[in-house]
């Protein structure tokens, strides 16, 4: 071929027909070998018998519309099922009329949450948005939801349920971990002794028991030890537990932040003349938590997950609500329905949080990587 | 220091309480206006939630009857979801005031937890399953059979019992979920499936042809299921006993929810006047309306009703729940 052209007239020809294009990609990448081959026509294989049936199920034999069990065929999933128990799937026996107030404050969190997002809005008015996320709203929402003030119908806890649940306590859970495990991990790292005793005690403590423990502590053993007009509401102990445990893993994510930033960044915060909260805040912190944001929001999911949990001590989040609907002897038989919803739902706000902090590493990125 | 102080009220408060008439327990119904009950999360027939948020099922019944009784409305009853665990604590612990929670009455319970049991609501036991085409009539001809169960439970170590003591071998097949129990026995994968009659009628249903499936006559454990409430309160557990056995005797003089009002203005009978309350003194020994009776007929139902709408749908017999009057155990002491 090289003798066809001199030097330097060699004209742009398109690549060979056989390494571009789908046919090569294919054979390149899925059948690059015989172990190769096998394997892609195995998982064809698997893909075939998993995927028609799945499909089946889910959609195309599955029963949509109705207003009882008898509207289902037992071919395919019966959605009927999900579509009837939805209020309580989504606000578990939260009386009806009251549930404006459930959605009143959905609407506000993200009418609250959305401008943070965009790049055009002036950071001042971003950190006062978060403030109101962070500080109003936690209280605001809870004379929201329990009522029996302003107005409002007093609604008791046992009534709450379902994925509003579910939300209840995974954010009580991550807005009141992030800011005690900071004082924590900076509590363990402290060279005061009593502090520094204290902090190790009690995140050593957290993670030596088991959530389940935790919660059942809370739950059976706790009444027992306080009078009874004194012993809160059992929604809140749980609530109290989770918040303690997951403080105590979050400690242990920001401290690993702490330890990876170098000793030079300690010693110039020092000799810039800052006082420990200021070097802390200004300059530490901010380098260290955006290290461990995949660290902290996998402690966040872990825990959104984990508050599935709560249903052994007589709650029921989203989880729960669907095993407490199949029950129902209208509705016997119908569990595997209501798994699969409760784990799109749980994978939903999963994902959710998994892409957005992946964003964030993205827009807080100055070239640690 | 306030703290100190309040305990100290609280035991003060506790201790004249129990002096006087009504016990602690049954004021604080009264004076907070609803009874705080204990339920199961979900067990269909004895409670579960239903669609409007609402609370169904036997034992939930038997928390409306107690309320009708005590507060003459059977809606003034708060539900407490318990799991099996922390139901005595909550007991124990004053959460709630009565335990209805498919609960068996053993000795242990009834007395080292400091609990008295109320009556038993549903006689229940351990049943075996199996498919009609498999030919047996009997569980002493399970010899070698594969049986599916739940793991960790009093239903595996009874039947381990029951076949050792008939000297047959079987091949236990255990699940965590009775969700997977069922899928395995339906699947084929066990000859047998056991767990308490009401548990199996409630699963049966759950089968891709429940048609094609028997319940085997032999029931191999006692489970008498109650109501209970905890020791200190004698008021209480009387209201909570009498309940019952107004349900019953409903039953057995035919008084419904939808006769009663009609029976109670014309019937001459002394025992139904005396149970409504328009002749005696019922109501006055247990601190009760005189009316007390009639409410809970009025606005729940009698044992029977009771029974058709909650356990029929799931296909159970009366069997030994039946009265005693038509060969079962169900038996009011006389109201009288």
């Amino acid at each position: 071929m090289a003798e066809k052209y001199t030097p330097g007239t060699h004209p742009d020809l398109p690549p060979p027909k056989n390494l571009v294009g789908p046919a090569a990609w294919i054979r390149d990448n899925l059948f690059s070998g015989p172990v190769n081959s096998i394997m892609t026509l195995f998982c064809l294989y698997l893909l075939w018998v998993i995927v028609p049936p799945l499909v089946n199920w889910l959609f195309l034999n599955a029963d949509w519309i109705g207003t009882s069990r008898d509207d289902c065929s037992k071919e395919g999933a019966c959605w009927v099922f999900i579509d009837v128990w939805m209020r309580q799937l989504m606000y578990g026996r939260y009386p009806a009329e009251e549930i404006w107030r459930i959605n009143l404050s959905y609407i506000l969190v993200v009418l609250t949450a959305l401008p943070l997002f965009f790049k055009a809005v002036p950071s001042k008015v971003k950190g006062a948005l978060a403030g109101v996320l962070l500080i109003v709203y936690p209280i605001v929402f809870f004379y929201l939801y329990v009522g029996g003030s302003f107005g409002l119908e007093f609604v008791e806890t046992p009534r709450w349920g379902g994925l509003f649940l579910t939300l209840v306590i995974a954010v009580t859970g991550i807005v009141a971990s992030l800011p005690l495990g900071i004082v924590l991990a900076l509590g363990r790292r402290s060279e005061m002794p009593v502090v520094k005793s204290l902090c190790v005690v009690f995140i050593e403590f957290w993670r030596g028991i088991p959530l389940i423990t935790v919660l059942f502590m809370a739950s059976v053993m706790f009444p027992l030890f306080v009078p009874e007009d004194l012993s809160p509401d059992k929604l809140v102990r749980a609530l109290v537990g989770v918040a303690l445990f997951s403080s105590a893993y979050m400690a242990e994510v920001i401290r690993g932040g702490l330890q990876a930033i170098p000793k030079g960044q300690y010693e110039a915060a020092a000799a810039m003349g800052l006082s420990y909260w200021k070097s802390m805040l200004l300059v530490i912190l901010p380098q260290a938590l955006k290290m461990v944001i995949p660290g902290i929001v996998n402690t966040f999911i872990g825990l959104f997950k984990d508050t599935t949990l709560v249903l052994i001590i007589g709650l029921f989040d989203l989880l729960g609500m669907a095993q407490a609907a199949a029950t129902n002897t209208d509705w016997l038989g119908f569990t595997i329905e209501g798994y699969v919803f409760a784990a799109f739902g749980f994978f939903v706000f999963c994902f959710a949080m998994s892409r957005y902090s992946q964003r964030l590493e993205r827009a807080l990125d100055t070239g640690h990587k | 220091m306030k703290l100190i102080k309040t305990t100290a009220i609280a035991i003060a408060t506790a201790a004249t309480a129990s002096a006087a008439l009504a016990g602690p327990v049954m004021d604080k119904i009264i004076s907070q206006g609803h009874v705080q009950c204990g339920v199961s999360q979900g067990l269909p027939g004895f409670s579960n939630p239903d669609a409007n948020g609402d609370w169904s099922g036997i034992d939930v019944d038997l928390c409306r009857g107690v309320a009708a009784a005590i507060l003459g409305d059977a809606d003034a009853v708060k539900y407490s979801p318990l799991s099996a665990k922390e139901r005595f604590t909550a007991l124990q612990s004053g959460e709630i005031d009565v335990l209805s929670r498919n609960t068996t009455w053993t000795a242990t319970r009834d007395t080292a937890l400091g609990l008295n049991f109320a009556g038993v609501m549903f006689y229940d036991g351990q049943g075996f399953m199996v498919r009609k085409d498999l030919g047996v009539d009997s569980a002493l001809e399970l010899d070698g059979a594969s049986v599916c169960t739940n793991q960790g439970t009093t239903t595996e170590l009874n039947m381990a019992d029951f076949f050792r003591a008939n000297g047959m071998s079987y091949e236990p097949v255990v699940f965590e979920k009775a969700d997977e129990v069922v899928a395995a026995y339906d699947a084929g994968r066990c000859d047998v499936y056991t767990t308490d009659t009401s548990g199996l009628a409630a699963q049966r249903t759950k089968l891709a042809d429940p048609g094609a499936h028997k319940v085997l006559p032999e029931v191999i454990s006692k489970e008498p299921l109650g109501p209970v409430v905890a020791h200190g309160d004698d008021q209480l557990l009387d209201a909570v006993k009498w309940t019952i056995y107004a349900m019953l005797e409903a039953e057995e003089m035919g008084l419904t929810s939808k006769n009663i009002k009609n029976k109670a203005a014309v019937d001459t009978n002394p025992a139904v006047q005396r149970f409504v309350g328009n002749e005696g003194s019922l109501g006055e020994g247990l601190g009760l309306s005189a009316d007390w009776a009639y409410n809970i007929v009025s606005q729940v139902g009698n044992y029977a009703e009771l029974y058709e709408k909650n356990i029929t749908p799931i296909e159970l017999p009366r069997g030994v729940n039946s009265l005693w009057t038509q060969g079962g155990l169900m038996y009011a002491m006389p109201l009288r």
